[in-house]
């Protein structure tokens, strides 16, 4: 998802699912809409994006939808023979095999399952594929790992690029002012573990509810003191 | 029809001082369930409905899975102190009827092909019945799916028109529906010009049909309006 920084000082245009765009001759439908009859229609409620010819529609709300080398939390909810079912927040669970998860060899015979992952553990992993609704998941990444401790908070998807803000800042000024180690995942999931759990998650959440509002950086950090 | 002696229309106007061809007042608000992923609440006059929409999210069991699309489910769902007397809880012949319909209405209006073996769940309660409570309940459960951000082709509005002592009504209450020669209620996609409800209870003639239908396509462009204008109101503050 891009981020929105060149949108500053300018009146966002809101769409509504079934609006009129223009017609395909004069724009080229993007994300977020669809083309009936040779006139492109908005999918969504939400922002219009022009570049040139080129329309597409950013949703304001929404699941999560996998998209390749995502990095998500999920939290396993089965152990199967050979990998375990991950819940990643969106429309479809996702896998993560044996082979992915662990980089050793595992005999079966002697090791069970459960000594890598376990029901209800909390996993920073990457999405290897998304083929419709066969998710697969990997912890290949290095910045992959079991979570240990700590909670989980839950925000709209299409909102986590506001948390992060720009090159992190808002998300790192969270993390120093309240003394939290916080993972974000792409799927709208954040990780908080440390000292003022219960602040952070009050910024957080307040991030995701003002996240609309300009000088949201500030109002944030006044909060935090 | 029941038959009664009190007049429903006087000089021109309703019992409740409406014009023929107006419709309540309506409130719509978007995003009141934070848990749901979109909701939304409706009333026209005393009808109340609230809907509340999950999803696209796994489906089980498994055999249910289709393929290569998602399933809507849609319940309808009166709560026991929606009428006057006290409605038997649990889903009736007519709400399980209405259900039905209701989702079939609102099928037309999703894309949910790139959802495979998924289901989005919508719960309409209706909190006060008075008249009029299905196409309520279609334009609640409308904004609610807008609002959870699935994929949507047009918004859905939903109407309803009929014939009171020979004149056409919009909008009925309970009173004029218990008692009108007819009633239809209609669910329409505005911008698409697509019929995806039309029921009738009652006896009319064609040409009578055809002008109750098109009175009430012509006095849902109000109703699309207000819609829009409750999605708006939630990101312009």
């Amino acid at each position: 998802m891009e981020d929105d920084n060149n949108d500053e000082g300018k009146v966002r245009e809101i769409t509504i699912p079934g609006e009129l765009i223009g017609s395909e001759k004069t724009f080229k439908g993007g994300y977020g809409t669809y083309t009936e009859n040779g006139k492109v229609f908005s999918k969504f409620v939400g922002i219009l994006r022009k570049k040139n010819d080129y329309v597409s529609v950013i949703p304001l709300s929404g699941v999560y939808i996998p998209q390749i080398n995502d990095d998500v939390i999920g939290i396993v909810i089965d152990v199967q023979k050979f990998g375990w079912t991950v819940d990643i927040n969106s429309p479809w669970e996702g896998f993560l095999s044996l082979s992915e998860g662990v980089d050793e060899y595992v005999d079966l015979k002697k090791v069970r399952m459960t000594k890598y992952f376990d029901l209800g553990d909390i996993i920073y992993t990457q999405v290897l594929s998304s083929r419709g609704s066969d998710v697969q998941l990997s912890m290949e990444s290095p910045i992959s790992r079991k979570l240990r401790g700590g909670t989980i908070v839950k925000i709209t998807p299409n909102k986590v690029p506001r948390l992060i803000g720009k090159k992190g800042s808002m998300v790192n000024m969270i993390k120093d002012k309240t003394g939290t180690n916080i993972r974000i995942g792409q799927n709208g999931l954040v990780w908080v573990s440390g000292d003022d759990i219960s602040k952070a998650v009050k910024a957080i959440k307040m991030v995701e509810e003002k996240s609309h509002v300009y000088g949201l950086t500030e109002e944030v950090a006044e909060f935090l003191g | 029809m029941m038959k009664t002696d009190e007049k429903l229309i006087i000089k021109g106007k309703r019992i409740d001082g409406r014009k023929p061809e107006d419709v309540r007042k309506m409130k719509m608000e978007v995003g009141v369930i934070p848990n749901a992923e979109g909701s939304a609440l409706v009333s026209f006059g005393k009808t109340t409905a609230l809907a509340s929409v999950y999803g696209p999210r796994p489906l089980h069991p498994r055999h249910l899975q289709e393929s290569d699309t998602g399933l809507l489910r849609y319940k309808y769902d009166m709560a026991t102190f929606s009428v006057d007397e006290r409605k038997r809880p649990g889903p009736s012949r007519r709400e399980i009827e209405i259900s039905k319909v209701s989702r079939e209405a609102l099928e037309p209006a999703l894309f949910l092909k790139k959802f495979p073996r998924t289901v989005v769940d919508v719960f309409v309660e209706i909190l006060q019945a008075d008249g009029s409570t299905r196409v309520t309940a279609i334009n609640a459960a409308s904004l609610a799916l807008a609002d959870a951000g699935v994929p949507m082709r047009d918004l859905v509005v939903g109407l309803s028109g009929g014939m009171l002592d020979g004149k056409i009504v919009i909008d009925l209450m309970g009173k004029e529906d218990n008692y009108c020669d007819a009633d239809i209620p209609i669910a329409y996609l505005p911008s698409k010009k697509e019929i995806t409800l039309l029921q009738m209870d009652g006896r009319l003639t064609p040409e009578e049909t055809k002008k109750i239908v098109r009175d009430v396509l012509h006095a849902s462009k109000k109703v699309y309006e207000k819609q829009v204008e409750a999605l708006k109101k939630k990101y312009s503050e």
